[in-house]
């Protein structure tokens, strides 16, 4: 069962800021949830292959020719923080 | 496997377990998953688009080149290129991972099982290849404010998206290197071949091949794997084997103090030569691996594959193989001419017109593979080029030149940039086999030195030697070696 | 010409006065958007209204319209906020794409732009399209035309809403588990999710990448192949997307003679309204009329369906939205001294609570050591949830459904219980696991509330289904307009109970 532990390991690894009360309520939520989807569990899959494609597509590819891509201006107008031409971040240390 | 390098500890021996994991940039002319242009040392972020800037609803889409050079370096690694392969999404944050997962390969990858051969100390090793797969490359990070252009201390980092989605080969050996020289060699002999294939320049300054390092030792002689330490993204063969030299002992001596290795990945710092820990806020990366929803499996049509193994060049072992039978080589000459293709071709132009193998062999391993390292040249670059090389050594077989004469002729020929014929005109450097001329000197050496002629007479054939110098002295080195001799026996001996 | 009746119009008819000139581009844009005038503020389908821009390009239309005489040009339509339109902000209805502006369009809008429609806006949604309400949301809560205290449906409430509301003549929305279906089904129009593949994604912002499918809400059948007709085709920039083995057509028939329909019994057992039943079964019992045949088949794995979607969904999600992030669009947190609080903060100012609820169930399906139980098992339930269908399909040319189990709820009514919610999906969902092709037409009337009729087909079988829809959307005869009724205001004089429209002879 998913407990409070378990949830500030998923945020972090979700790099998702959880304050103490929506912490609560989402251990309390998600239990819940898995709980239902436990259902699964009762089906014996372990000769089923797996669904990764709906589609009975292989082998699309592309040849190795250049496309216009973005100028570089469109490429930075959205970007919360520009310097050097580059997207900065704040200090990774 | 052998030759592994032995570590002396205080209570007994220990052997080095080395396992790399190798990245190389391949040379499309795109990206793995887009049509942006691959390029090196342009402005940043000249060449993105909404696919490698992971804007919302982009999607990628595979670069078949990049596919087939993949093929091609499993195929010359001995891989069994598995008939279906598959993507994987690898997930973490970073920024230079816009998608925040790269779309890498994980249990289904291209190809697995094989091993490449390599020299190192005067042998042959073999080192087993686990698996070859694509992925993408991440963007690059730089770091501002900090020493030395580290995150420690930096105030904030800048990200240029250029390099990212260039398409990636990772190699991963197994962990059958026992020395950091076999290592070292691994890695330059695997660069190589990689730059034979066609696939990737390899330049080791652009950061085109990179590798993780996994070290570990154990009881020298024993089987097992110990506790390993990562060394991650290094490109400088220099800085790997101080790494290791510096890291195995460290580990040596923990283990006989009783303590245990933690597994973690190092920083090696080059000014000291030392590795330490990595000190990262990070837990060990839950991937959470699932394959790639956004691209379709590739199947690897075995008619394909077989014409992409017939487009092959020829391998280092097949061509070592192949010099020393053609031009009945020692084993040892045909490893150091067929090692690298560059290098052999040029041998081979050589001999094509019409030197004497042999000579040629010992011409091409000595005074030019010399003259590229004083140099800094490739084979086949520079004026001695496989014409010229010829030529000299012709005139030393015709005896035009001797062989200590046809050196200074080398040498001079690259000062001057003029042909070898030119130079021995030019400096006299012609061999002396006129035998009226040499008759003259070695009569006056005969008439100068009495004692040693009365040496050589007295039963000391050896003392011949001494004489012959005489006359190569008197003539400038530049008499005919066998021919002075001839002369010398007949006159002491008639 | 007297005033347009932007209720009622179709497409084809638009179209038909566009070409005899009866109304000009111009005018035919300037009736929704004086729809949109008059009932915007009460049902809140857009959220944003390129007024200026549509009028300017209908007017282009009207000059060039020589140029111009494709089947598509001229007709207005409103595109739900989760396809990315270049010049114009695309918001996903979420705080966490701040004043992104897309630098590329969709290739769907594309095809659709190339075409010359004019384009009426933005519509909402629930956020990222994770919802069945429309209440998730981070903009507004758009309400259903038909009772304005009521949801559209989501998470394509905003296009549904939109079209009900005669605001659009037609839409553009998603469907990832419903996402189109179970909208048009609560607000009485058509829905249609395409094969899965049939429609180019590049460009819609992805929720779950190997379900989600851009689809048309219209107003008839005819139109919603018309729309089909335009926006589908093989993308070289689309990896998953394919060319139909045949082109869609305009749906003609009138008869069902020959088809034979089949009803899941485990539809019919989860937790169907009696009104929606009611609705449900004399659409079958017109089916019979028009000379179709039905038979009770099996789905066995239906109620596994929803626990693998539910696994599926979020897991892909998680990774989808972790581009995110603060660091080359979209919003970041400000105050963020370093790296990782700025991810942190960033993501959770800018995520609602379903979709941080999502990301968490997402990422802990697929984390160390649970992949095998979660993942892992859900993508072989999909297979089996396959295999139902090619099972039943052997038997039947078509299945049929209620979409909802039930007609519009309360605004807030399941917002607690995030369960309920999910529930709402469950005749839906299936049918994206499956990657099939579905329709919902409206087929009745519940206590004054729309109902939705399901019909779903085999992969690529888009003819056979608006085909089949067509006839039957003639034989039901919906014609009620929504009166912009809000319950929550009282009852209306002479209102009391619930309203259904009678129907003759219903199978049980």
């Amino acid at each position: 069962m998913i407990g409070e532990d378990d949830v500030r390991y998923v945020a972090k690894l979700a790099r998702l800021h959880l304050e103490q009360d929506e912490m609560r309520r989402m251990t309390g939520e998600l239990a819940k949830i898995l709980a239902h989807i436990d259902k699964m569990s009762e089906l014996d899959t372990a000769a089923v292959p797996p669904t990764a494609h709906v589609l009975d597509v292989v082998d699309v590819t592309r040849a190795d020719r250049v496309e216009p891509g973005l100028p570089r201006a469109e490429a930075l107008r959205n970007a919360p923080a520009v310097t050097d031409d580059s997207f900065r971040v704040p200090r990774m240390s | 496997m052998s030759a592994a390098a032995i570590l002396q500890g205080k209570s007994g021996a220990w052997e080095p377990v080395i396992g790399l994991e190798v990245h190389v940039e391949l040379d499309t002319a795109t990206k793995m998953f887009c049509g942006c242009a691959v390029t090196k040392g342009d402005a940043p972020n000249m060449h993105t688009c909404p696919v490698c800037l992971a804007h919302p609803g982009a999607l990628p889409v595979v670069n078949r080149r990049a596919v087939e050079y993949a093929t091609r370096i499993a195929l010359a690694l001995n891989c069994t290129v598995r008939p279906r392969n598959v993507f994987h999404r690898k997930n973490y944050f970073y920024p230079d991972l816009p998608k925040a997962y790269q779309i890498s390969q994980f249990d289904e990858p291209l190809a697995l099982d094989g091993w490449f051969e390599y020299w190192s100390g005067g042998e042959k090793l073999r080192c087993r290849v686990n698996r070859v797969h694509m992925e993408e490359d991440a963007a690059k990070l730089v770091h501002a404010g900090g020493e030395a252009g580290r995150i420690a201390g930096s105030e904030y980092s800048v990200v240029d998206f250029n390099r990212g989605g260039t398409p990636l080969i990772e190699i991963v050996s197994e962990p059958d290197i026992l020395s950091p020289a076999a290592a070292r060699d691994f890695l330059q002999q695997l660069r190589d071949l990689v730059i034979e294939l066609g696939v990737s320049e390899c330049t080791m300054e652009e950061g085109q091949v990179r590798w993780d390092a996994n070290i570990s030792v154990r009881p020298a002689g024993s089987a097992g794997l110990g506790t390993r330490t990562e060394l991650k993204n290094m490109n400088s063969f220099r800085y790997l084997q101080q790494a290791l030299e510096s890291e195995l002992p460290r580990q040596v001596d923990v283990l006989e103090a009783g303590g245990m290795i933690d597994q973690e990945t190092l920083h090696f710092d080059p000014t000291t030569g030392t590795t330490t820990p990595l000190r990262s806020k990070e837990e060990a990366h839950d991937y959470r691996y699932f394959p790639e929803p956004d691209l379709v499996p590739l199947v690897m049509d075995p008619a394909w594959v077989e014409e992409v193994r017939a487009g092959l060049p020829e391998l280092p072992g097949a061509r070592i193989a192949r010099l020393s039978e053609q031009y009945g080589l020692s084993r040892a000459d045909a490893v150091v001419l067929g090692g690298a293709g560059v290098l052999a071709r040029f041998y081979e132009e050589v001999v094509a017109r019409g030197v004497d193998a042999k000579l040629a062999a010992n011409w091409t391993m000595g005074e030019y593979l010399a003259h590229l390292n004083a140099a800094g040249l490739e084979p086949g670059h520079g004026h001695v080029t496989a014409e010229r090389l010829a030529a000299l050594v012709r005139l030393v077989a015709e005896g035009t030149v001797s062989t200590s004469a046809a050196k200074d002729v080398f040498a001079k020929m690259i000062a001057e940039r003029a042909e070898p014929a030119a130079i021995v005109e030019t400096h006299g450097l012609g061999q002396i086999s006129d035998g009226a001329k040499l008759e003259a000197v070695v009569a006056d050496v005969v008439a100068g030195n009495p004692a040693q002629v009365e040496q050589y007479r007295g039963g000391k054939p050896q003392v011949i030697g001494f004489l012959v110098g005489q006359v190569m002295t008197a003539t400038g080195g530049r008499a005919n070696p066998k021919l002075v001799n001839e002369l010398l026996r007949k006159t002491l001996d008639g | 010409m007297g005033a347009l009746d932007t209720l009622r119009l179709t497409a084809r008819e638009a179209k038909k006065l566009l070409v005899d000139g009866e109304v000009s581009a111009a005018e035919l844009t300037k009736a929704y958007l004086d729809q949109i005038a008059a009932v915007e503020d009460r049902v809140h389908a857009y959220i944003l209204v390129t007024a200026d821009n549509a009028a300017k390009y209908s007017t282009k239309v009207d000059r060039e319209m020589q140029a111009m005489r494709g089947p598509l040009a001229g007709l207005p339509i409103a595109i739900k906020d989760n396809m990315v339109t270049e010049g114009v902000t695309t918001t996903c209805a979420s705080r966490i794409l701040g004043n992104y502006m897309p630098v590329y369009t969709a290739t769907a809008v594309r095809q659709l732009w190339d075409d010359h429609v004019v384009m009426l806006g933005k519509t909402n949604l629930d956020e990222f399209a994770m919802g069945s309400s429309t209440e998730n949301s981070s903009v507004q809560t758009t309400r259903n035309p038909w009772d304005l205290a009521t949801v559209p449906g989501g998470s394509s409430g905003g296009s549904a809403a939109a079209v009900a509301a005669g605001e659009a003549l037609w839409a553009l929305g998603s469907d990832t588990g419903g996402s189109i279906r179970q909208p048009a089904a609560l607000c009485g129009i058509v829905g249609m999710k395409p094969t899965y593949g049939l429609v180019s994604r590049y460009g819609l912002i992805a929720f779950a990448s190997s379900l989600d499918q851009i689809g048309p809400l219209t107003r008839s059948v005819y139109d919603c192949a018309l729309l089909l007709r335009h926006i589908g085709g093989k993308d070289p920039r689309d990896t998953t997307s394919v060319e139909s083995p045949e082109a869609v057509e305009l749906p003609s028939a009138e008869r069902l003679d020959g088809l034979r329909v089949g009803i899941p019994r485990e539809y019919l057992a989860a937790g169907i309204e009696p009104g929606v039943r009611a609705r449900f079964d004399a659409t079958i019992a017109r089916v019979e009329e028009l000379g179709g045949t039905w038979v009770e088949v099996s789905l066995p794995h239906t109620e596994y369906a929803l626990s693998a979607y539910y696994i599926i969904a979020p897991a892909e999600a998680s990774a989808n939205l972790a581009r995110f992030d603060g660091v080359r669009y979209g919003h970041r947190a400000a105050d963020a001294d370093d790296l990782i609080t700025m991810y942190e903060r960033t993501r959770g100012e800018g995520f609602g609570a379903e979709v941080k609820r999502r990301i968490m169930i997402g990422t802990y399906a697929l984390s160390a050591g649970y992949y095998d139980a979660y993942y892992g098992r859900a993508q072989r339930v999909r297979t089996l949830v396959r295999r139902d269908f090619d099972t039943v399909f052997e038997q039947v040319d078509l299945v049929a459904s209620p979409t909802s189990p039930t007609v519009a709820f309360g605004v807030g009514s399941r917002t607690d219980d995030p369960l309920a919610m999910y529930m709402s999906d469950i005749c839906t969902l299936p049918v994206n696991l499956a990657g099939l092709p579905a329709i919902s037409i409206p087929c009745g009337l519940s206590g004054g509330l729309p109902v939705g009729f399901q019909l779903i087909g085999p992969a690529f079988s888009e003819n056979r289904i608006l085909d089949a829809a067509h006839a039957l959307e003639a034989a039901i005869g919906f014609e009620p307009a929504p009166a912009f009724r809000d319950s929550s205001a009282g009852p209306e004089p002479g209102e009391g109970g619930s309203a259904t429209v009678a129907a003759a002879g219903a199978p049980s």
